[in-house]
């Protein structure tokens, strides 16, 4: 059964204490050539049948309204799995 | 005057919001996530908690529960709605309150008794208190951080809608020390602290006078019922 992505990421000028908390272990551990780390969620969610783009629409508007707080996060990517990547205006994102 | 509790899937705090209600002088209604049904409440509080063990985002699975659209119905209509903790994460995901709340800026989860200024005494959870009085009532929470973009945050200062701010202590990293907001209409407020912990004389939080006296929280109870006597 296809399968549809869905990323989402804290909002790039939040603070993010969950990647903060392990930049800050790479950190001990001597990993010193990164610089930070940032941490999202992503979703994959299995379709029952075909994935049309009324389907892939319902996805983005889940997307939207429940598996992301616009006030907090941003999407980043819904593309289905397997399929060229369909960014949502994020600079340089690369799968 | 019955004020509905509304119990979800890992709300903690929904019988110390009854006994707050009944402390008050009110009756306490238990209503449940899973009904269409406020039972004809006057006034709702969506108590403190985990709800859905916080997956997903806080609040944000409660705020899609089937209540929840009765909730919206009569928040909208004008009732007053008080979110707690996790209520006013669920208030906050169901866009029934502006901003949103984020993991404490330190990472840990807190627990303290909180000094906060009540900045806006006209909305239906706050009448019983004097302008800009200064309260203590208990604060714990993991993801208390209220956030907004600039914008909002500069309309909720000039329109009024920060509620209450905290003093002292920025506990979690709360913009503008943030700790509750109302919608513009001021029936919907939710804060992260918990007023219901601090509504009876022996199990409040210490004051000058003698320890746990603190009953700061119960005006926000009679400042309801009040609200509901003036729109009677």
């Amino acid at each position: 059964m296809p399968t549809i992505v869905v990323e989402v990421m804290p909002k790039a000028e939040l603070l993010d204490p969950q990647g903060k908390a392990v930049a800050g272990a790479l950190a001990r551990l001597g990993k010193t050539g990164f610089t930070g780390v940032r941490i999202g969620k992503r979703f994959e969610i299995t379709v029952d049948g075909p994935v049309t783009d009324a389907v892939l629409a319902e996805v983005r508007e889940l997307a939207d309204d429940m598996f992301s707080n616009s006030v907090i996060e941003d999407v980043v990517s819904v593309h289905v799995s397997g399929a060229t990547v369909e960014t949502t205006g994020v600079a340089g994102e690369t799968h | 005057m019955q004020i509905g509790v509304i119990t979800f899937p890992g709300s903690l705090d929904d019988r110390d919001a009854q006994r707050a209600v009944r402390l008050a002088g009110a009756e306490p209604v238990a209503l449940w996530h899973g009904e269409h049904d406020l039972r004809g409440v006057d006034a709702i509080v969506l108590p403190g908690g985990f709800s859905y063990c916080d997956y997903l985002r806080c609040g944000a699975i409660a705020a899609h529960s089937p209540i929840m659209s009765e909730v919206i119905d009569a928040a909208n209509a004008g009732m007053p709605v008080l979110g707690i903790c996790n209520g006013f994460q669920m208030l906050a995901e169901a866009h029934l309150l502006p901003g949103g709340l984020v993991r404490n800026d330190h990472g840990n989860f807190i627990c303290r008794d909180q000094l906060l200024r009540v900045e806006n005494t006209t909305t239906a959870w706050t009448t019983a208190f004097e302008p800009s009085a200064e309260i203590v009532i208990p604060l714990k929470n993991g993801e208390g951080g209220f956030i907004a973009s600039a914008e909002e945050l500069a309309r909720l200062e000039g329109e009024g809608q920060v509620a209450f701010r905290y003093l002292g202590v920025n506990p979690n990293g709360s913009m503008n020390d943030i700790a509750g907001v109302s919608n513009a209409r001021g029936n919907v407020v939710g804060l992260m602290p918990h007023p219901e912990h601090a509504t009876e004389p022996g199990f409040g939080p210490d004051t000058a006078a003698a320890m746990r006296s603190g009953v700061d929280g119960l005006l926000f109870f009679t400042s309801v019922m009040r609200a509901l006597v003036e729109s009677a």
